[in-house]
């Protein structure tokens, strides 16, 4: 027990060829990654994908298959999780409902054998805003006050890394929201390693300095929210992290600092440095807020790129108009115009031209034969006007 | 058993606030509900228990055939107890011994069918039920065979040594503590099944997050979280245990007799009405205040 508090220097966490498997199933394979100290990391994936056994795995709850947990230079991976400087916020809270808000907040104290708890109690309660709290029980709390005990109870005992496990997703959206902010204020002011697994993208976005994208146990992408939003490496993560309009097309490879792409029968091109592939079967792909809209051809300004088709469906959704534009080979692409009040709706059936700067579109590997992917507005309202 | 109206049932959560249907011609309904359950009640519990009230205080020097009065003798709860201390005593040193033996066996039994059974669980949970099935006397009956002397397990315990060559099981106060632990056992089993199988195995990862080892996720998380079936269990165990006659009947002789036996001999041998009554107050009194004191104890502390 004497290895375990904030005296110990802290160092990174490396996860090495680190891999889980469940009888058949492989829920992590041969996952490598390196979470600096003091980082907001966000392990970003739809469930089933590995990233709550990858956190599972760091906090001693699941023991890995093969590969090593490396704490600073010291390998965890098959320390019992009562032996580790790592606590965890449960996605379900598990706060004891058999103790106050105060014993919750001191359980980690006091079985490391501290005697006094009082002011550490009261200053963490104060931390996460609940003071004068103590006496309650958590059956007694809200959602959002429970969440932030649950966070107080792991904080406390200063972890060298501190995980989070959806923490937020029993929340409704405007707690939420005000978490995100608090959590991120925290984490800042304590800084601790964080390491936050969750399947909402805005979520991991405004809080991680990182991001890694997961799919089947591996990470598809690493990187700051923007560089993952602006350049994604894979069609999944394209689409994954927001929306992405993905036009299935052949480069013929760079020249003149250029990648020419040829797609349904037009031309493109895209700035060789974006472009995860230069050769071969490729997506071409354009973020719906990138495009605008142009009634003809002849008003698309110099220097961009633009594709024709027929508006076939606009939700208005407040902040922006959220277009659908059928192409003339049948696929639908998505634009979002920001509700600025410089352009009048676009009623359905009219045809537009939707353009684009090259150096916001990007280039991804595609598998051969796969066709175009344009996912469709998924948030879009009931009975928008069609 | 009145007393285990007072057991919490310790959901953790607060009671959901109550309808507020308290008006026009629902008003009368909860009393019109509790009618047959009070009546019978009043009629086979608290008229009765006031005849048993009187009957201890009646002259003792009457008898069935001459007759009964009431002459208030007061006298007759220390002579009771006076006469039949060593009984009392064994009844309550029987059961309590049979209690540990009880847990002993029985929080683990429960711990594993509520939490570590699996698909077991339904299978593991009648074999504790089915013994309920046939009478009590019989159960017992089939345990002054298992104990017999030229059964096989007391020839086995010879042969290790365990037992003296000419020692015995049977009519030994150890067959009588052992015919209450098994009699009963459910009794404490399925009021801690009840307990174990609610607690959330999340809270015992979150214990051992939070740098509790096994030992202290136990102390800390489980137990406390376990008290009332904990307490539900042993009362509905150590309470009948404790009043018990046919254990010490079948399996014991008169060394092992409880109070049981003696009120059982006062009211259908002996014809001494008084005492029988006496005593059964007394066995009451004495229980309650067992209850009382353990639920003051346990009972509150951790719990709700």
């Amino acid at each position: 027990m004497a290895s375990v508090g904030r005296e110990t220097p802290a160092g990174d966490l490396r996860l090495a060829n680190l891999t889980k498997r469940f009888g058949i199933f492989t829920a992590v394979d041969d996952l490598s990654l390196t979470i600096p100290q003091g980082s907001f990391f966000a392990l970003l994936g739809a469930s089933g994908c590995g990233k709550t056994t990858t956190l599972r795995m760091i906090a001693g709850l699941e023991e890995p298959t093969s590969g090593q947990v490396l704490l600073g230079d010291r390998d965890i991976a098959r320390l019992r999780p009562y032996k580790r400087p790592v606590n965890t916020v449960f996605q379900s809270y598990a706060l004891f409902p058999h103790l106050d808000i105060f014993e919750n907040v001191a359980f980690g104290l006091r079985r490391r054998g501290i005697r006094k708890v009082d002011d550490q109690v009261e200053r963490m309660l104060a931390l996460v805003q609940l003071e004068g709290y103590g006496r309650r029980r958590p059956a007694q709390l809200s959602g959002g006050q429970q969440q932030r005990v649950a966070l107080a109870r792991a904080l406390i005992n200063h972890p060298q890394v501190l995980l989070l496990d959806e923490p937020l997703g029993a929340l409704d959206l405007k707690l939420r929201r005000q978490m995100q902010i608090e959590l991120k204020r925290i984490q800042t002011e304590v800084g601790i390693t964080f390491v936050h697994v969750t399947h909402d993208q805005e979520e991991a976005m405004t809080m991680a300095d990182t991001v890694a994208v997961m799919n089947a146990g591996k990470i598809e992408q690493l990187g700051a929210p923007a560089e993952l939003y602006e350049f994604p490496a894979t069609a999944f993560v394209a689409n994954f992290l927001g929306q992405s309009n993905l036009l299935a097309g052949e480069a013929a490879g760079a020249a003149g600092g250029e990648v020419p792409v040829s797609a349904h029968g037009s031309r493109f091109a895209v700035p060789a440095d974006r472009a995860r592939v230069d050769r071969g079967p490729v997506y071409l792909g354009v973020r719906p807020e990138k495009l605008h809209l142009v009634g003809s051809a002849d008003q698309v300004p110099a220097g961009r790129q633009h594709v024709t088709g027929v508006v076939s469906d606009a939700s208005y959704v407040g902040v922006s108009t959220q277009y659908l534009l059928r192409t003339g080979w049948g696929s639908e692409l998505s634009v979002f115009v920001a509700n600025s009040g410089a352009t009048a709706q676009l009623p359905v059936g009219t045809e537009a031209v939707a353009h684009w700067d090259p150096r916001h579109a990007f280039l991804l590997p595609r598998e051969p034969g796969a066709d175009d992917r344009t996912s469709p507005a998924l948030d879009e309202p009931v009975g928008a006007t069609s | 058993m009145t007393a285990l109206a007072h057991v919490p049932t310790g959901s953790g959560q607060p009671a959901a606030p109550e309808r507020a249907v308290r008006s026009g011609r629902y008003r009368f309904l909860p009393y019109l509900l509790l009618l047959p359950g009070a009546a019978w009640l009043f009629l086979f519990f608290a008229v009765p228990l006031f005849q048993l009230a009187a009957a201890s205080l009646y002259d003792p020097s009457g008898s069935l055939s001459t007759g009964y009065a009431l002459t208030w003798a007061f006298g007759n709860y220390p002579d009771a107890l006076a006469a039949y201390w060593p009984q009392f005593t064994r009844s309550f040193r029987y059961a309590g011994i049979a209690l540990v033996l009880a847990l002993l066996m029985g929080y683990p039994l429960a711990y594993a069918i509520a939490q570590k059974a699996g698909r077991w669980k339904n299978l593991l949970l009648v074999c504790v039920i089915a013994p309920m099935f046939t009478s009590f006397l019989v159960r017992t009956l089939a345990w002054k065979t298992i104990l017999s002397d030229n059964g096989w397990l007391v020839g086995l315990l010879r042969d290790v040594h365990l037992l003296a060559s000419d020692g015995r099981l049977l009519a030994t106060p150890v067959a009588v503590v052992l015919g209450l632990t098994y009699n009963f056992l459910p009794f404490l089993v399925l009021p801690l099944y009840a307990s174990l199988e609610r607690l959330d195995h999340r809270l015992l990862e979150a214990a051992s997050d939070l740098y509790a080892s096994p030992v202290r996720a136990f102390r800390r998380v489980t137990l406390p979280l376990s008290m009332p079936g904990l307490v539900a269990g042993t009362l509905l165990f150590f309470i009948p245990a404790s009043g018990d006659y046919i254990n010490a009947e079948l399996l014991g002789t008169p060394n092992e007799y409880m109070i049981g036996n003696v009120i059982d001999s006062a009211f259908l041998v002996r014809l001494d009405y008084p005492q029988g009554a006496a005593l059964s107050f007394l066995l009451m009194a004495a229980i309650l205040a067992v209850v009382f004191v353990y639920l003051r104890r346990a009972g509150t502390e951790e719990v709700l």
